[in-house]
Formats: C-alpha cells, structure tokens, sequence
C-alpha cells in the first residue's frame, strides 16, 4: 500500500507542477498590475507551440525519388533525409533528439518580447478598468491566439517526443533501498517536477534577493509611494508581464512531451489555474505555488481506485469541493491578502 | 335505378367501383418503376446525388476522420468513372456502371462531428435538412454511430457507418437504416483470445483501462469474456473519459495491483496517449507474478501505431483490415489510395470507402434511390473482392460477417508504413455469431418519415 500511496503522492506533485507553473505566471501579472489575466493559459499553449515550430525546422527533409525502389503503392519510392542532420552528422541528431529542452533557449526571449508586446500594446490601456472589462479582453485575446495557432498548425494535437535517453522510468524504489521494480516512475515527469522546482525557486529568489524584485515587491505593495520616489515601476511591472509569460510559455514547452499540444492547449488549464489562484488567495505567490501542489496531490488521491469505489467521479469534482470549501472556511484563499479583489 | 333494371346489380357496380378505385390508386405503384417518387427524404431529382459525409475531424479520432474523408472523396471519384476505378473492377457481384449512380454524379457534403455524438447528429440533421442529402455516412465513434443511426432511422435516410467497434450498433440499438462493414467488439475477443492464450499462456492477471462509453463498455465486456475464458482472471477494470490526455493517475495504481496484463480499451489519441504512458511507467519492463508484464490492445490501427511509434512494438490487437494483405481488393485499394495521397489507406478508409461503394451498389441493384428497395437489396447481400473475402451483409442485425484480422505491432518496421503485421486471419465462420445473443430490434423500413 505505501508503494500506492507514494506514487499517487509523486503524481500529484507531478500534476501540482503544471497548476503551480501556470498560476505562479497569473499571480505575477496580477499581484503587479492588477490584471485578471485570462490569456494567460495562451501564453502556456504558444510556448508549446514554440516547441513544436524549433522541432519542425530541425526536422526538415529534403526528398528525393529513388526510381528503383517501390512504395507500397507501386510509385517510385520518396526517398526522405532530414538538413539538418545531413549538414551536421551527429551534433545534428543530438539537436533533433533534444528538440524539446532546447527550445527552451529560443523561447525564453520570444515570450519575453510577447509579454511585453502585450502589455504594452493591449494590456496597459485596461489598467483603470473594472476587472470584469480586463477579464473580457484578456479572454478575447485568448481565443484569437487560439484561432491563430489553429490556423497556423491545424486544430489536432501534434506529438512532441522527448529526448530517448530520457525516455522510460527511473527505479525509485531501487534509490531508496527497496525491492527494484516495486516504485518506478518517468523520467520526464521527474524532470518536469525538478524544472518547475528550479523555475519557481528562480521567481522567488529573484523577487527576494535582487534590487529589481525588492522593487517590484515594494511596488505590488504601494506603488503610488515607490512611484513618488522617483523609480519607474511601470517599466518594472511591464517587465514582470513579460517574466509571467516567459515562465507560462516554458512551463508549455517542457510539457509537450506529456500531453501532445493542440490550440486548446491553454484553455483546458486555464481554468483549473484560476481556481489554484482563487484557492491560493489572490495576488499571494507562495499562496498560488502551494495551492498548486495541494489540489494536484488532492486529485492524484482522489482517483485512486479505493477512493472511487466509495464516491465515484470523486476525482473530476475534487479540485473544485475543495475551491468551495477553502472559499467558504477562508474567504480570501490559503494565503490572501486584505483588500484584494474585495470591493 | 334504370341501370340495374338494364341487368347490372348492385352488387356488380360496387365491384367496378372498387376495382376502378384500387386500380387507379395502386396499379402505378405496381406497373411503374420508381413509382414513390417524391415519396421519401430527398429523393433526387435532378443530375446530382449528394453523400453527407459526417466525420471527426478534430477531437480524439481526428486522424480516422481525416483518412476517411480521402477515402470518400476517392470512392466517390471511382464512381463517377474518375480515376483508375479502384475496387469497381474486383466488387463481385456488381452492378456499378461507373458513371454515378442510376446515372446522376454524386457530390458531397461534409461536416466535422469532433467526435462528440451530438454535434455528429446535428451534423447530419443539417446536411438532410439543408444539403439534402441522400444518405449518410461516416463517423469514428460507435457513441457517434448510434446516436446518427436513430437519427436516420427517424428520418428515413440510410445510414452507412463508418468505423463503429461496439457490439451496440449492431446489437441492441441497431435499426433498419443503419448498415456496419466494420468487424465488433465480440469479434475482436474471439479472434484474439486465442493468440493471446497462446502468447502469454492462460494463467494472467488481466487490468483494463477503458474509455467510459458506448464501444469501451462492450469492448471490456466482450474482452473480459474471451479471456476469463482461457482462464485469465479480471483484477479490475476501470473507466477513464473520452478524450482524457493525462493517465498517470490510471496507470500507477496497475503498478503494484498484481495485474500481469494491462488492456488498453482505448482507440485513437485514447490509445497513442495511453500506451505511450503505459510504456513510460515502464510497465513493459516489469516483472509480475513471475513473468513478463504485458500491454494488449483489443482494437488498433495503423494510424495509431505510427502514432505510437517505438511503444507499439510486439503488442497485439486485432484490425478490420490491413493494406499489406494480397487478395486483389486489397492491393487495388492500396494502390489507388497511395498514388492519390501519397500513403497507405487505414482499416478506417478502407471500411468508409467500401460502405459507399455498397450502399451504390445497393442502389443500382434496387434501381431506385427508394429507401426501403435499398435496405431490401443490402439485406442479406454477399459479395467479394473487398479485401475481407466473402462477406455477408447479415438481414438480422445488417452486420458485415467477414474475416477478422490479428495483428501485431511490428519489431523491425522497414518503412515509416510498416508499422502491424498481421498475424493470424481468422475466418468469418469463426467469428460468425448469433446475432440475438445483443438484442435489440431493427425497427420498420415502412412507412417511410419524411425529413421535412
């Protein structure tokens, strides 16, 4: 039973990495600006889809016909052969291989000029807006991005595999002394739990421990005064917008290889990260990273077979029981603040 | 009164007038062909004769949905004579011309179901309605299937169903209007059973994974049956939603159960997703209860292994159809799709394009696009040359009884094509069954509803 119970305790934190990544980007954006932000879940999905575009151009093939042998069809067999491992030998299937962690390079700075392209662009304007005006651009700015992408790459998922040595499951059992093959779980997974472990660890250790982030906390806490001091905390806070969607679009790259990305990608998480941050308390960061992890492992158990047997469907209502609850015994979620979101 | 004195009695005038009044109403119908013009949903008129085509073409089935709609397109090509007439030159018997059908050019209209049965029904509601569609076909869901069959039925249009796996279609919510090529559920558990007895040996422990609808419930009943018969026993079955992409949850408690097997009641994306999770928990590593753990899945494609890629490997499954057997049929087909789109057909093509060559076929035959001649002309019809062998479109449940094949996900692939091979076709006697073990009621031909 303890193997049981530590698996589902290692998916939960699995599936918790995804919710807290995502609401962690949302908490950001409006702990400084004060902006519902529902396009949020489209900066997660179009970081995903820069993985699939890096992986796309690393696969191109040049095709010739090789007229003596033949397809299946009786045609001249297309002989296929990817550039660029053509120009590169073997650096270029290593690039191939390793197309997704590597399209983290290439997508950290085109989330970074997105974000603040948005901000700037849209998203500035609606500041002085009541918050059911900024959640109906932002929602709208989603669906475009969807429509975008659906046009762009075509509305079915598109498999993004990860690199083969990292394939397969990794014994844990066998690394904490016990039986080999009693407590395997996937490698990837295990990355994705470590890489949202570092990412998160980064945010905070760069609002607590750098000049900027002392800034931008002093601003999230009064910005009229921090503003009255001479410093220019838009700009701050224009670049914080920026740092949300680079965290959302890695968070979407490194999980592709999960779950095959399609246009939709943004939308089905985006709920579930709004009801992390509402359960964490608006505009709390450790609030949104806690609330993350709590309903991901709530979930994880709650479709264990043994649960289900006892309150069936149990596991796709649990996250939402848990919302009301949380909302009823504490009004402000896990860790609010007073005065936010509260007329 | 001057009448009957002239020797005409009454009894003899009300005989005329009967005679008169039944001869005018009824003789046409006898003595004319094609006398219910007008008298059922859509019945063309002028030189075209439109197919509604209602395929997934986005959700979890979309790459079934997607070679269904080439193979349509293919087949409605072959026939208005265009092309190199693919299986119109093996269908045996056969009364297609080549040129439409009963002489008018078939056209098309399509619309995406996104594999969810109710946009599926209002998809086909539309194209009768509005596009006037003369029959219906398609689908990659057996929820879709059933749900459009009853629409048809209640509207009097035939419906050919594309690729339906659940032992309902054609069991207990079968109807007149609703015709399957595509082989069932049951089938796949008699014609695999003993492979995997053979394979894995007869004492295992079996967990299903099971997509919660219509063709999942009936796959995991009739896979349950045929196993439990060789003596494996069921250590638990569990359902998971349509169109679920996350199956960690589902697949760790599998870990430490005692199952020995893992069944995998999914198809489509379902089933790329879950496999590919399965093999990433490393369960085909695992050892349990002594031997080697295990992944079956009942029903498989092409399509899905290429999806699958490595993970498919050595796992077994059973297919309607498969474009590498070499009966005439097959290679025709196979040829024809492959220099039209560049690679092979799908059993899910494959089964979509035969249906609109036999409901044509069924046409011609009948001489009439009247529904009810032909249902009558598809009742009970035997044919060859489609790539199943002798078929027989059963009256009793108007399902095709034909061979089934098992396959096996290929070791060392020579192409990006060759991903099954087929290891065993088991014939339609085998998998031949009594079709009032699954119920259900065909339901009347006539009267005929009308659509509008």
């Amino acid at each position: 039973m303890f193997e049981v119970i530590f698996l589902q305790f290692l998916n939960g934190l699995d599936k918790g990495a995804a919710y807290a990544l995502i609401a962690l980007g949302l908490t950001l954006v409006f702990g400084t600006l004060g902006v519902v932000n529902f396009a949020h879940g489209a900066l997660f999905m179009l970081g995903a889809f820069c993985a699939v575009t890096v992986r796309m151009f690393l696969t191109m093939e040049t095709v010739t016909i090789d007229p003596e042998k033949l397809s299946p069809w009786g045609a001249p067999l297309e002989v296929r052969e990817p550039l660029v491992q053509a120009w590169l030998g073997d650096f270029g299937a290593v690039l191939v291989n390793y197309s997704v962690p590597l399209s983290i390079l290439i997508t950290i700075p085109i989330m970074l000029l997105v974000g603040i392209g948005l901000e700037r662009g849209i998203i500035k304007h609606f500041y002085k807006r009541t918050h059911a005006e900024q959640i109906l651009v932002t929602f709208g700015l989603a669906i475009v991005a969807q429509e975008v992408i659906k046009s762009v790459f075509g509305p079915n998922p598109i498999p993004q595999p990860m690199p083969t040595d990292l394939r397969g499951a990794a014994d844990i059992g066998a690394w904490l002394g016990m039986q080999a093959n009693v407590i395997t779980y996937p490698v990837w997974r295990l990355i994705y739990f470590l890489f949202a472990g570092v990412v998160i660890g980064g945010v905070f250790a760069f609002l607590q421990f750098t000049t900027f982030g002392m800034v931008v906390r002093a601003g999230m806490a009064d910005r009229e005064t921090v503003g009255l001091l001479g410093i220019n905390i838009d700009r701050r806070f224009t670049i914080m917008f920026g740092l949300a969607a680079v965290v959302a679009g890695m968070a979407g790259v490194m999980y592709t290889p999960l779950l095959p990305p399609n246009y939709h990608l943004g939308m089905d998480f985006l709920v579930l990260s709004f009801v992390v941050v509402v359960v964490g308390g608006m505009g709390s960061l450790p609030g949104a990273v806690a609330a993350g992890f709590l309903l991901g492992i709530l979930q994880s158990f709650a479709s264990m077979n043994q649960v289900k047997a006892i309150f069936p469907g149990i596991d796709q209502i649990i996250i939402y029981l848990v919302a009301v609850i949380i909302l009823l015994v504490r009004p402000r979620g896990l860790m609010g603040r007073r005065g936010v979101m509260e007329a | 009164m001057t009448i009957l004195k002239r020797g005409l009695s009454r009894r003899r005038v009300l005989q005329t007038g009967m005679a008169g009044i039944i001869g005018s109403g009824v003789a046409p119908l006898v003595f004319t062909k094609g006398a219910w013009a007008q008298e059922f949903c859509n019945n063309p008129t002028g030189d075209t004769v439109v197919f509604g085509l209602n395929l997934p073409l986005t959700g979890t089935y979309a790459e079934e949905g997607a070679d269904e709609q080439k193979a349509y397109e293919l087949a409605i090509a072959h026939l208005n004579g265009e092309g190199d007439g693919g299986l119109l030159n093996v269908l045996q018997p056969s009364a297609l011309k080549g040129n439409g059908i009963l002489g008018k050019k078939v056209t098309y209209v399509s619309s995406d179901s996104q594999t969810k049965s109710d946009v599926a029904r209002a998809g086909a509601t539309r194209m009768i309605e509005r596009d006037g569609a003369i029959m219906i076909t398609g689908g990659s869901s057996s929820g879709e299937a059933i749900a459009v069959q009853g629409l048809c039925q209640e509207m009097g249009v035939i419906f050919m169903a594309g690729l339906t796996h659940s032992n309902d279609t054609t069991g207990k919510d079968k109807r007149r209007y609703g015709f399957r090529h595509f082989f069932n559920a049951y089938q796949s558990g008699i014609g695999l059973a003993p492979v995997l007895g053979q394979s894995y040996g007869n004492d295992r422990q079996a967990y299903h994974l099971t997509a919660d609808y219509t063709w999942g419930w009936t796959q995991e009943e009739s896979i349950k049956a045929a196993t439990e018969a060789l003596g494996w026993k069921t250590t638990a079955a569990v359902r998971t939603p349509l169109g679920a992409t996350d199956y960690s949850q589902y697949l760790t408690p599998i870990l430490n159960s005692g199952a020995d097997v893992l069944i995998l009641n999914h198809y489509g994306l379902d089933m790329v997703n879950s496999l590919t999770q399965a093999v990433q928990f490393g369960m085909r590593d695992r050892q349990a209860n002594g031997k080697d753990f295990q992944i079956v899945t009942p029903l498989i494609s092409e399509l899905m292994a290429k999806g699958a890629g490595e993970s498919v490997k050595g796992i077994f499954g059973t297919s309607n159809w498969h474009w590498n057997l070499q009966d005439p049929g097959s290679i025709a087909f196979t040829k024809s799709f492959g220099a039209a789109y560049g690679s092979p057909p799908s059993q899910a093509a494959h089964t979509a394009y035969v249906q609109a060559l036999l409901y044509a076929d069924a046409v011609e035959r009948a001489g009439t696009f009247y529904p009810p001649e032909v249902i009558k002309a598809l009742e009970g019809h035997e044919f060859d040359g489609m790539g199943n062998g002798k078929t027989l479109y059963r009256a009793e449940d108007h399902q095709c009884i034909k061979s089934v094949l098992v396959v096996q996900g290929n070791e060392s692939p020579t192409s990006e094509f060759d991903v099954l091979n087929v290891v065993q076709e088991i014939d339609r006697d085998t998998v031949a069954y009594d079709p009032a073990i699954f119920g259900g009621d065909l339901g009347p031909a006539e009267p005929v509803p009308m659509c509008a």
